[in-house]
């Protein structure tokens, strides 16, 4: 079995466990929109305003969602000891990381999708970029939170305090991402891409290759018994 | 132990003593800033922790990589240390910071890239001590602590960067300059005060990594005396 089909199996396998129950999409679509509907109260969601700061409001959803679903992809791996099956099962443990990365993304890819028409109903608004612009950044963006997250929700899992502990760690981190993707957000939807659109574009690559590859480096450290 | 001990003692009173000269310099020798008045005065002490909070995770990544490359204890000792003493002198820097920026900028905080990267490093670091109390086990505590170590240290230069620009579309921000041009009197002040600080770390680690043996060394005895 070549390394990239290993790594699709054990996509494959995430995938069908959750889709058997579909527990956690379920959840980080249902939060995702609670986030927007309690922003809605927070803010007047008519007002102009609103509209100025909607790109940030749909990525603190995404991003809060998402830590959800990267709680549970290592956490559920205790269960019957499926994370010692897995590393006993031949493959190199990178596999594993690029595996649980692939089935994150995925899992956030189909809230963002399913979610973000919602918003756009909910806060009225209308998006004026072309389409291409906002896939690559939001694609973009989803990798790089995914590829740090990954790494760090699986540091997370073997703590006592687990569950709690992801987001305090993950988000000091991750905030490059944060303010590149709300900033390139805001320059699709409102149809305005600037010199500064191709310079966040790149900082978003920069910081997406580097939490690929330092995670890469150190994943076996966290998974030795 | 004991012959070590004592130059550590050595060592304490040598950077109390520069404290105080330092003091001296900072508030009688230096001159009073012509703009900013006697609020400039929080500039030494101001820069010379922050120096060596940027020195003391330095010193943490570093011996996250040895810890790694070596699987040895004695990296990791240093590097929780470090990273302690690294929180609090970041600590410092984020209280005088605003104290100093209230009466000259009239605002105690603004976005800039080395404030916020500033903010953003505490969250780091005190995330890293949150994450070695929840792990069990001396050795994967040491493992996981230097995985974060390495982490968060390659983070910082593109926290920064991202800081940087995410501002820079922001010209309202007229604080871009902390252009103060120091007469030798300050200089003179500011790299001792620097010196002064540098060593108060050097002591502090050295304080605090014996401390972490001593916890080593009673652990060991008390096993040894359940086994017995």
């Amino acid at each position: 079995m070549s390394f990239l089909s290993k790594v699709l199996a054990l996509v494959e396998k995430d995938f069908r466990a959750e889709f058997r129950t579909k527990e956690m999409l379920s959840v980080m679509l249902i939060f995702a929109l609670l986030v927007v509907v309690i922003f809605g109260f927070a803010f007047n969601p008519t007002s102009q305003v609103t509209r100025k700061i909607f790109p940030g409001i749909l990525w603190v959803a995404f991003f809060f969602a998402g830590v959800l679903g990267l709680n549970h992809s290592f956490t559920r791996e205790r269960y019957n000891q499926a994370l010692h099956g897995l590393m006993i099962a031949p493959v190199d443990r990178s596999a594993l990381y690029f595996s649980k990365v692939l089935s994150n993304m995925a899992f956030m890819l189909i809230v963002e999708l399913v979610a973000t028409p919602v918003f756009l109903v909910f806060f009225d608004y209308s998006p004026a970029g072309r389409l291409p612009g906002l896939v690559s950044v939001v694609l973009l963006a989803t990798f790089g939170f995914v590829a740090v997250g990954t790494f760090l929700a699986a540091l997370a899992a073997n703590t006592r305090t687990s569950q709690i502990l992801l987001p305090i760690l993950l988000f000091p981190v991750v905030v490059p991402v944060v303010i590149a993707a709300v900033q390139l957000t805001a320059a699709t939807l409102a149809g305005s891409s600037t010199a500064s659109f191709a310079a966040w574009l790149r900082v978003l690559v920069v910081y997406d290759i580097i939490f690929l590859v330092v995670p890469f480096l150190l994943f076996d450290y966290l998974l030795e018994v | 132990m004991r012959e070590r001990g004592s130059w550590r003692l050595a060592l304490g009173w040598l950077v109390a003593l520069a404290l105080v000269v330092s003091l001296y310099l900072v508030f009688v020798y230096a001159p009073t800033e012509r703009t900013m008045g006697d609020i400039q005065r929080m500039f030494y002490w101001h820069v010379a922790t922050a120096w060596n909070a940027f020195l003391a995770f330095f010193v943490v990544f570093v011996m996250s990589l040895l810890y790694l490359f070596t699987g040895s204890r004695r990296w990791d000792i240093v590097a929780v240390s470090s990273a302690e003493i690294g929180v609090m002198f970041t600590t410092l820097v984020l209280i005088t910071g605003p104290l100093w920026a209230r009466p000259v900028w009239g605002i105690w905080w603004t976005w800039d890239a080395r404030l916020t990267t500033t903010l953003i490093l505490w969250f780091i670091y005190v995330a890293y001590l949150v994450l070695r109390a929840a792990v069990e086990g001396r050795e994967q505590q040491a493992r996981f602590a230097a995985v974060f170590g390495i982490i968060g240290f390659v983070d910082v230069p593109i926290v920064y960067m991202s800081i940087h620009w995410w501002r820079g579309q922001h010209p309202e921000a007229v604080i871009t300059t902390s252009g103060i041009s120091l007469s030798p009197e300050m200089l003179v002040a500011l790299i001792f005060s620097v010196l002064t600080f540098t060593a108060l770390y050097a002591y502090l680690l050295l304080q605090r990594i014996a401390a972490e043996r001593l916890a080593d060394e009673v652990g060991k005895l008390k096993e040894r005396a359940r086994n017995a």
